[in-house]
């Protein structure tokens, strides 16, 4: 039965990071107001950081999200390293890599079990599944564990590392450390394969909604982007990371509360799904079959494929992990000194850099004076270059569910931001602006 | 009847909430000891019917300041979680610098729409019965408090200095490895964590109770430092205790 006025509000969306409204008013079938807004409070980390040093950077700016500091950190020591040339060893690269896919791994996981899960299985959240599935909740806490156990030998602990430094590391595992993380990966493909199943048989309720977009995302011609690469668009193909600026373009809109972005749509989309189609042809193996297994190729334009490109990307990191590990054990784990701090030479210069974290590419770009002083500071967050797209999604999914209940309407709608994964207290550019 | 609990978050990274997901299997353990009411980082529903509110994220708005009345009105037990919210923490940092210039630095000619003040510690705005320190919390330290609290009885808190924990663990000091470390005044309770992973200690805790100032001007003596180099560590997380002071 069609309803001719319809009011959603969805105030402080739930199980997303940061705060987030959905507003859409219909007035005799007629959609009146259909708007994506963000009240989080702004934190202003670009003017913190000015008149701070170099080697406190990386520690500040993994404040800026509890939930991807990892990827903070390493975008800002990029930034950092960028600036003053200086150089990482490749046994450090290769323990790099190893942080950010824990982290991906944590985040995925998270987003997979608590958060987007509970809408597939018609609940408000994970608590009552854990009553009603507890094999299902234990398998998905028993990959959380794993993948934070991996984040605490790589980086000290789980959330704002502590051993990632400018130049490389202050503490490294031992080998025999890492091999243990590595059986504990091995020992949990089985439950991935089990999350993997689980999700197969909710598939059907991801709505069947398709919209032309342009995805951006790292390239490597050698691997699946995650730690390093070109800057590369589904539209326009490569280029430096150097040229951010001129694919991110950030704008503000009377109507909303952030900085978005747009390039050479109005909008484009980063994460998990963007990194997919740009990069599918580099998925691990068994990546690549859980990807056929859910029909996913590219190109896809379903944003709430976006969790299971996620659920792809969880099978990618479990096995190239095992792989970097492998290569680590091959070379042999040279030892470092304790307290170790890499010497560095400081000099004044401007660096970018770009990592790909959970929820899409982040770019961190710093200015330095003579005495290692940051004069001037930019960082793109994912969640905001993805505002644009949620927005136009919002528009054009609305007219196709205009004539479900409300509670229909509104669900759909929630769900389609949640699988943005948006981590809006992310969003160092995020503001209120109250408009009449 | 379980108590109720409630999660709120205000200007932060979320990585205070995050941690609570991290307990993992303990998690469910403490899910058959409370109720949680509202936690929107991981759940739907929400009702203003709860006996114990957790409150992470400094206070950086007015307009927060009539949220963060309203949970202390429903609440009986507020628990400040993560240094945001137990000392302004990290936010503070931008205190220093004059707002409109930290605004315009940000948002450019669009500065004016935003609307922000001075980042403080949540007991700025309203009393705190109990604080979980640290950037981020640590689990155990969490559990600990919620134990407390559930039996009536009031958390405790270190009144001692980091370097008594790091001296236990046998760490070399990092003055004598050259680095400039806040944990001669910073609150203990992490186990010197930063410290033990090969860097230095950051003072995400805060200021302990009763700093021994004198023995710190004789660190400072001893290893050749200025007091400009300590005013710049102190602001990364003491600003909004050093104005408080």
């Amino acid at each position: 039965m069609k309803e001719s006025n319809i009011d959603v509000e969805v105030h402080h969306i739930t199980r997303v990071e940061g705060h987030g409204n959905i507003n859409v008013n219909i007035k005799n079938g007629v959609i009146e107001q259909c708007e994506w807004s963000i009240p989080e409070a702004p934190r202003f980390f670009e003017a913190m950081v000015v008149g701070r040093s170099w080697n406190e950077l990386h520690h500040i700016t993994s404040r800026i999200c509890g939930i991807c500091s990892i990827g903070h950190t390493l975008a800002s020591l990029k930034a950092t390293e960028s600036a003053m040339g200086i150089p990482i060893s490749e046994q450090d690269l290769k323990l790099r890599k190893l942080a950010l896919h824990a982290e991906n791994l944590q985040s995925h996981i998270l987003h997979l079990g608590f958060l987007v899960l509970p809408d597939l299985m018609g609940v408000g959240s994970v608590i009552p599944l854990a009553s009603t599935n507890l094999p299902e909740v234990k398998t998905v806490l028993q990959l959380h564990r794993t993948a934070n156990e991996m984040s605490t030998l790589l980086c000290g602990r789980t959330t704002h590392p502590q051993r990632l430094i400018p130049g490389g590391f202050s503490k490294i595992p031992s080998m025999k450390e890492l091999i243990l993380i590595r059986k504990k990966l091995q020992d949990s493909i089985p439950s991935i394969q089990a999350v993997a199943e689980l999700y197969k048989s909710l598939a059907g309720r991801l709505p069947d909604f398709k919209r032309e977009t342009e995805f951006i995302s790292l390239t490597d011609p050698n691997e699946y982007a995650l730690y390093d690469g070109k800057l590369d668009s589904s539209d326009t193909g490569t280029a430096p990371v150097k040229e951010y600026l001129a694919y991110t373009n950030e704008y503000i809109i009377p109507q909303s509360t952030a900085k978005w972005a747009k390039h050479t749509r109005e909008s484009y989309m980063v994460g998990a799904l963007a990194r997919l189609n740009n990069n599918y042809k580099n998925l691990s193996p068994m990546a690549q079959k859980t990807a056929e297994a859910f029909n996913l190729q590219p190109m896809c334009y379903n944003p709430f494929m976006n969790s299971i490109a996620q659920l792809v990307e969880v099978v990618h990191s479990v096995e190239d992990s095992i792989r970097l590990i492998n290569e680590l054990e091959a070379a042999g784990l040279k030892p470092q000194p304790d307290y170790n701090k890499p010497e560095i030479k400081v000099k004044a210069g401007n660096g970018v850099g770009a990592v790909e974290v959970p929820r899409g590419i982040l770019f961190h770009d710093y200015t330095y004076n003579e005495k290692g002083i940051c004069t001037k500071a930019n960082c793109i967050i994912p969640t905001n270059q993805n505002h644009g797209n949620i927005q136009l999604d919002m528009k054009s999914i609305l007219p196709q569910i205009i004539d479900k209940p409300q509670k229909e309407i509104e669900l759909t709608l929630e769900m389609l931001v949640r699988a943005y994964d948006p981590c809006i207290s992310c969003s160092t550019h995020v503001v209120k602006v109250n408009l009449t | 009847m379980k108590p109720k609990v409630a999660f709120f978050d205000f200007a932060g990274c979320e990585g205070d909430q995050l941690q609570v997901a991290n307990l993992e299997e303990d998690l469910l353990a403490l899910l058959g000891q409370v109720e949680v009411v509202s936690f929107r980082e991981v759940m739907k529903e929400h009702s203003d019917n709860y006996d114990i509110a957790f409150v992470e994220g400094s206070c950086t708005r007015l307009q927060d300041e009539d949220r963060l009345k309203t949970i202390r009105k429903n609440a009986k037990i507020v628990v400040a979680i993560g240094s945001c919210a137990t000392i302004g923490g990290i936010n503070s940092l931008r205190n220093y610098k004059d707002l409109d210039t930290v605004k315009k630095t940000v948002y450019g000619e669009n500065a004016k729409l935003f609307d922000s003040y001075a980042a403080r510690a949540i007991d700025a705005v309203i009393p705190v019965d109990a604080y979980v320190h640290g950037c981020p919390i640590d689990k155990e330290d969490f559990l600990q408090v919620v134990k407390a609290l559930l039996v009536g009885k009031k958390p405790e808190t270190t009144t001692y200095p980091v370097c008594v924990e790091c001296k236990k663990n046998e760490n070399v000091c990092a003055f004598e490895r050259g680095q400039f470390c806040v944990g001669t005044v910073t609150r203990a309770g992490c186990n010197s964590c930063c410290v033990n992973e090969g860097t230095i200690c950051w003072g995400c805790r805060g200021l302990v109770d009763n700093p021994n100032e004198n023995s710190h001007k004789e660190v400072l003596i001893k290893y050749g430092l200025t007091v400009d180099d300590a005013i710049s560590k102190f602001r990364l997380y003491f600003g909004w205790q050093e104005a408080k002071r």
